[in-house]
């Protein structure tokens, strides 16, 4: 049962990274572009010292090829499966929702906790913008945001359970999301900001890279869960032929 | 009785899967899962596993498009 989910979610997951990868391909692969130009005129300027030199291991055109769209395919595979896993939990457990809503919400809220909140704090950087020295930083202040961003939703959707059984649905869960966005507003104000943004990197090529980065997590995050939600459905109904007829039947 | 007739013929009850019988899945699977986002998102960055800079360069845009912080 479990392994049929996780199966499923793999491959609606390469599905919506093939998706994404589309995406990324015609909205954000310009403006890596631009930002790689930028960071190799910058070092040109700065005298070329080291960076410059670097060899090239992998050539620009498999990077914006063959390694993208490996990237975001298995990214899409593991993302599918851990979706496919957070969904095994929650059908059943969230109301009386249909499996398929169930797995539209959740993808909604898997975009919310894995990318909307992490990164309003800490938004997707193209090449050139953020300092080799502090990497080792980001990628702590990132993985922790993250981490925390995931548990504190899980522990949201446990209260809004509790508060349903007591106040209703709607009320529950609007007390839960408040409750959400409160520690949400607490947890941006204590962390750490980072600006690193060269001061002669074009802004509308840092909003355009952004607003693509979060478009490719949105059309992944779309296409898992309504994908999911739509085989999970033609799954159930292909397994139960007889109450179909008899639906078919009784709207006759 | 006579609401029995309004019932929906596709009925919205789902039957939740035990949660034991989720957990051995959840756990190997999902360590494999995260550790497939660790290469795509991060190996080869602040931290590396295998060495070398080959991970890193390849999935290069995928990761900055992705957001995560690469370099």
């Amino acid at each position: 049962m479990v392994g049929n989910l996780l199966l499923r979610g793999m491959m609606v997951g390469v599905l919506a990274g093939l998706l994404a990868f589309g995406f990324a391909k015609v909205f954000g692969e310009p403006w890596v572009e631009y930002a790689i130009a930028f960071e190799e005129s910058a070092s040109h300027a700065s005298g070329a010292h080291g960076e410059a030199e670097e060899p090239e291991i992998v050539s620009r055109s498999t990077q914006a090829g063959a390694g993208l769209f490996t990237g975001l395919v298995v990214y899409g595979a593991a993302a599918g499966g851990l979706f496919a896993l957070a969904f095994a939990f929650a059908n059943g457990r969230l109301g009386s929702m249909s499996p398929r809503s169930t797995a539209a919400l959740l993808a909604a809220l898997g975009f919310v906790t894995v990318v909307l909140i992490p990164q309003l704090k800490y938004p997707a950087n193209p090449p050139a913008v953020g300092s080799a020295d502090t990497i080792g930083a980001r990628t702590e202040l990132f993985f922790a945001m993250l981490a925390f961003s995931i548990a504190l939703m899980a522990a949201s959707v446990m209260a809004a359970r509790r508060l349903a059984e007591r106040f209703g649905d709607w009320n529950g869960a609007t007390a839960a999301g408040l409750l959400y966005l409160a520690v949400v507003a607490v947890m941006f104000a204590a962390l750490p900001n980072i600006e690193e943004i060269p001061a002669s990197f074009s802004p509308a090529a840092l909003w355009n890279f952004r607003m693509a980065s979060i478009g490719v997590q949105a059309v992944l995050w779309a296409a898992v869960g309504l994908g999911f939600g739509a085989a999970t459905e033609y799954a159930a109904r292909s397994a139960r032929p007889p109450a179909r007829a008899a639906h078919a039947a009784a709207s006759r | 009785m006579t609401n029995a007739a309004f019932a929906t013929p596709t009925s919205t009850h789902v039957e939740p899967i035990p949660v034991a019988a989720i957990l051995p899945w959840a756990v190997f699977a999902g360590l494999m899962l995260l550790l497939t986002v660790y290469f795509v998102g991060a190996e080869e960055g602040a931290t590396s596993l295998i060495g070398g800079s080959f991970v890193h360069e390849f999935v290069h845009d995928g990761r900055h498009l992705l957001g995560f912080p690469c370099h």
